[in-house]
């Protein structure tokens, strides 16, 4: 799974448990400013990255070579 | 205007058509229901106009049908096709309604004489291939919801690879794409396909597209080979072919996990859309400060539900601890010298008011005074 898979399964739940009835309230404030954490650092990651884009060259000595390629 | 025709109609005005309607109505039932198909028939009588469409008119032994190409079809066949040629004719059926004409639009041709040996390689290769299940849907893979690193086999020389880059870009930008360059047709092109598939199992990546750069000649014999098309089947993570065009289709089309109709395409495909993901998470955003705001709505109601109950539950003691007063006034009452009193005693008291209990107390002639229910009653001691 990847990065953000994980952190969308992660918010779901977050969200899903705050929806629900069976949280005291200090539980709910600590998954509320979780969520809230979680939720800016995954915009800041999409917004942020930009393409890499790699190239393989071939093998040297058994490794895989690369150089960027421009897009 | 419905499609159906009033079979129940008996006189004319009963339900009146116009030829356009009817036409229109054809048109309808024809070209909804039919994809392209491949015909096979004989050509006569092809004519190139000067705004480059063809017309011809296409026939076996028992019919034949008019046919048009249009211009940018056309000119990729060179020239038109010699009266009696044999050809398989790629083409979608539709009513002309001017003249109110089945007719075919063709958009390629091939002559049958041109298909024999390539054919027949091809059908021992699809054999092959088809015996041993690489076509089969089963052993197709789902691909990866949020792909993050993804592998291109393709010529870095043709489009596919801008073509995917760009939309990647503008997809996912988060993304890595390896590229590996192989020739995708002519000499060497299945062998570098081979080797090049078979170096994408050595890279960390979440799937693996295979493209034909757009402009290239129309060329899939690469593309077709057993070689490439069990290369490809080898591929430890889930695979796109994005080799053939809209309307062709080539065996890694078949062995691939997911076929997509350009580079473009597999690359939306491959990839998720940022923008759905952002929309996504401000949706949880707002989820997010509602449950919060629920929640503290909750903890609001419950403690106001709560401050009732002990406003409830004091009150409750309250009357508890009244009756308590009240039965032990009423033990206290019971355990009143005056109530045995009321039973017909009397206490003595002496002067200072001391309760006189012994005879000895009691000297002769002295006063004192008898305690009743309602009241004292002055006495003294007989002398004895």
């Amino acid at each position: 799974m990847t990065i953000i898979a994980e952190e969308l399964a992660r918010l779901e739940e977050i969200v899903r448990r705050l929806e629900s009835d069976d949280v005291e309230l200090d539980a709910a404030l600590a998954l509320f400013e979780e969520g809230v954490s979680r939720l800016r650092a995954a915009r800041e990651r999409l917004l942020a990255a930009e393409l890499q884009v790699q190239a393989v060259l071939g093998e040297a000595g058994g490794d895989l070579r690369t150089a960027d390629l421009d897009g | 205007m419905s499609l159906s025709i009033p079979s129940l109609a008996i006189a004319p005005t009963d339900a009146v058509w116009s030829v356009s309607e009817l036409t229109t109505a054809a048109k309808r039932v024809v070209e909804g229901g039919l994809m392209p198909v491949w015909v096979r028939g004989e050509v006569v009588g092809c004519k190139a106009w000067p705004s480059g469409h063809w017309y011809f008119t296409l026939r076996d032994a028992a019919s034949q049908v008019r046919c048009s190409m249009w211009r940018l079809d056309a000119q990729r066949h060179g020239k038109p096709p010699a009266d009696g040629t044999e050809v398989f004719a790629l083409c979608r059926p539709v009513i002309y309604e001017a003249k109110g004409e089945f007719q075919l639009k063709v958009s390629r041709i091939i002559p049958t004489a041109a298909i024999g040996r390539q054919q027949q390689e091809l059908e021992r290769v699809k054999g092959l291939l088809q015996k041993d299940g690489l076509f089969d849907l089963a052993r197709k893979r789902p691909l990866p919801e949020y792909a993050s690193a993804i592998a291109v086999v393709t010529s870095t020389a043709g489009a596919a690879v801008r073509d995917i880059i760009t939309v990647s870009r503008k997809r996912w930008p988060s993304a890595r794409l390896f590229v590996l360059n192989a020739r995708v047709q002519g000499d060497g092109a299945v062998d570098e396909l081979v080797r090049a598939l078979r170096v994408v199992n050595r890279l960390e990546v979440d799937l693996c597209i295979l493209a034909r750069g757009g402009g290239d000649k129309e060329d899939l014999a690469a593309f077709n080979t057993e070689a490439v098309c069990r290369a490809l089947a080898e591929v430890r993570v889930p695979t796109i072919s994005a080799v053939g065009h809209e309307i062709d289709i080539s065996f890694t089309d078949l062995v691939a996990d997911v076929r997509a109709a350009t580079p473009s395409a597999a690359a939306e495909l491959a990839l998720a859309d940022r923008r759905e993901v952002l929309r996504q998470l401000d949706d949880l955003a707002a989820r997010l400060g509602a449950g919060l705001g629920g929640r503290t709505r909750f903890a609001t109601e419950r403690l106001e539900r709560t401050s009732d109950r002990m406003q409830a539950a004091v009150a409750a003691l309250l009357q508890r601890n009244q009756h308590q007063l009240e039965r032990l006034g009423a033990q206290l009452d019971a355990l009143s010298p005056l109530r045995v009193l009321d039973r017909g005693y009397a206490v003595p008291l002496a002067p200072d008011g001391r309760v006189l209990k012994r005879r000895a107390e009691f000297l002769p002639g002295e006063p004192f005074r008898l305690r009743v229910a309602d009241g004292n009653v002055p006495a003294r001691v007989e002398p004895e």
